[in-house]
């Protein structure tokens, strides 16, 4: 045999956005005052009575292995806070805990899927969807949707893509990138679907508390048992109570998909840190005004930013009603040129903008979305202002 | 002093704008009690003022600031207080504080501009009679005061980008 790397590997897209990271870190390096609205967490500090909940399990003994599927106690906490949030009951059999929803999802598909499968995912989307996919053997089904409808499909739209072959439709509400909410209607018409074609919904519910104005986050199991028994439903800590370095996501979802992803989990992980699955139990159970706190400090960070995109001319964003980003469009200014340097596409944009103004945006075609940039707001409103003047001031040269 | 007076004072001196239900709240005592305590501390001279913390430097205002050591020769029967008393009364001395060790006064005085301050101690202060010698150390930033961090401290450890 050659020492080489696996084709399944190898094929594997490289991160669209590692370039970008490492001329900022080389800005950075250097002393330069760089603005990052690129950030996928939240920029506050865990809370308090987390942290020390994660010290005082080290000295409560919890420094071993725990059940594959996670603690009683965490399991529990999951459940109660389901209850609570959504109105939902599981089991304890029901729940299964992993090293951060990713991973969740992850082992969701390597369950669900046999070589072919289909997984219908709405664009823009998360860049590891499509990876996660593949690496299961499945294929990757796009459906567009767009700005004008808030980045969301349509019924038609999405029924036009059901084959005999689709297997799952990856549902993410509030969205990483776009930050769309869907609505009830458009949950209602993809669990008909569901029930009519008998595919799984991994519902990607990681932003659930992330949710602004008079737009409420509805989770799509609620829509009735025959939906439930279809939907795994993915969440976790890190959004919601700044945890993104603990690693603790989970699902909830039938009993036999659960177990199924236990035993895949038991020979490639097994359980996560103990003392994490600790730290969550407590941000999950204890005090939720922290969520509360961050979320006002978002939806201000929003509205503003969202109102000096749409006084730049050239540029321009729909609302989000969610999570912490917003699809900023670039069209416009394709084809220009700053100083010389031609904007051929979102990733020249976002490049030529770091070069010159230290200003980081991710680039849409990461999310299937050319024609876009991804600015987050997980990032002071000092940051917001400062970055924006920046950005005013880049268009302004473009020619 | 009162348990509840020592915890208001806590209290207020990170939060002065604290309204009476929270701090009734917070101490566990009642409306009432907490707006008498308040009032007896102010007239008794414990609470002087409430006043914000600024960072001027986030301003577009000018403004230097200097320490001064300031050693004296004492004066028969009224010890430091008179001179003391001399000296604060200018309006650019902001604190005056008796010190031990090698000097006897310390003084944190303001001004516009830099040459505004020099002047001052040139002219206002090193010509007091009972002034022997000063050593003005001027102020070039400031990191922390009154337990509050003003610049610096918190670096962003997230990655730069993350999908």
């Amino acid at each position: 045999m050659s020492l080489t790397i696996s084709a399944k590997c190898s094929a594997i897209a490289p991160s669209a956005t590692l370039a970008m990271d490492t001329k900022a870190k080389e800005l950075k390096a250097a002393g330069e005052n760089v603005i990052s609205f690129a950030a996928g967490e939240p920029d506050f500090d865990t809370p308090v009575h987390i942290r020390n909940a994660m010290k005082d399990s080290m000295d409560m003994g919890m420094t071993r292995y725990t059940p594959v599927p996670g603690t009683m106690e965490l399991r529990d906490a999951i459940i109660a806070r389901i209850q609570a949030d959504r109105g939902l009951t599981y089991t304890r059999g029901e729940i299964i805990v992993s090293n951060g929803a990713k991973h969740t999802l992850y082992t969701a598909f390597q369950t669900l899927l046999d070589p072919g499968d289909e997984v219908l995912i709405p664009t823009p989307c998360w860049v590891s969807y499509p990876e996660m996919v593949r690496m299961a053997g499945g294929v990757p089904v796009y459906i567009e949707g767009k700005e004008e409808n808030g980045f969301v499909p349509s019924a038609e739209e999405l029924a036009a893509k059901i084959t005999s072959k689709t297997k799952v439709f990856m549902l993410t509400s509030p969205s990483n990138p776009n930050g769309c909410v869907w609505s009830r209607e458009m949950l209602q018409a993809v669990a008909d679907l569901a029930v009519k074609h008998d595919f799984y919904i991994i519902a990607d519910e990681i932003y659930s508390k992330l949710v602004y104005g008079d737009k409420e986050h509805i989770s799509i199991a609620c829509l009735g048992d025959q939906v439930k028994e279809r939907t795994i439903l993915v969440d976790g800590v890190s959004k919601a109570y700044a945890m993104t370095g603990f690693r603790i996501g989970y699902a909830a979802g039938p009993q036999n998909v659960i177990k199924a992803m236990s035993n895949y989990q038991s020979q490639a992980t097994s359980a996560p840190n103990s003392a994490a699955q600790h730290a969550a139990a407590v941000a999950l159970t204890g005090d939720q005004h922290c969520v509360e706190t961050m979320r006002v400090a978002f939806e201000e960070r929003r509205n503003r930013l969202v109102e000096l995109i749409n006084q730049i001319e050239g540029l321009s964003c729909v609302k989000p009603d969610g999570a912490f980003y917003v699809m900023m469009n670039v069209k416009a200014l394709i084809g220009k040129s700053y100083h010389g340097t031609v904007l051929k596409d979102s990733a020249a944009f976002a490049e030529t903008l770091l070069m010159n103004l230290h200003t980081v945006v991710v680039p849409g075609a990461s999310f299937m979305a050319e024609g876009y940039c991804r600015l987050s707001y997980a990032t002071s409103m000092e940051n917001i202002v400062e970055g924006m003047k920046r950005i005013a001031a880049f268009v302004k040269e473009l020619k | 002093m009162q348990n509840l007076q020592m915890e208001l004072l806590q209290l207020l001196k990170e939060d002065c704008r604290l309204p009476l239900e929270k701090l009734a709240t917070m101490t566990g005592a009642t409306m009432e009690e907490v707006a008498q305590s308040i009032g007896d501390m102010e007239k008794s001279g414990v609470i002087l003022r409430y006043s914000p913390v600024i960072n001027w430097d986030r301003t577009d205002r000018e403004r230097v600031e200097a320490m001064i050591e300031v050693r004296v020769t004492p004066q028969r029967d009224q010890g430091f207080d008179a001179i003391a008393e001399r000296i604060y009364r200018f309006d650019e001395v902001k604190t005056v504080y008796l010190m031990s060790g090698a000097y006897d006064l310390l003084l944190l005085v303001e001004a516009h501009t830099l040459k505004e301050l020099a002047f001052f101690v040139s002219t206002k202060l090193s010509t007091l009679e009972t002034v022997t010698g000063t050593a003005t150390h001027f102020v070039l930033k400031r990191y922390k005061s009154d337990g509050v961090v003003f610049e610096g401290g918190k670096d962003d450890k997230r990655l730069v980008v993350t999908a």
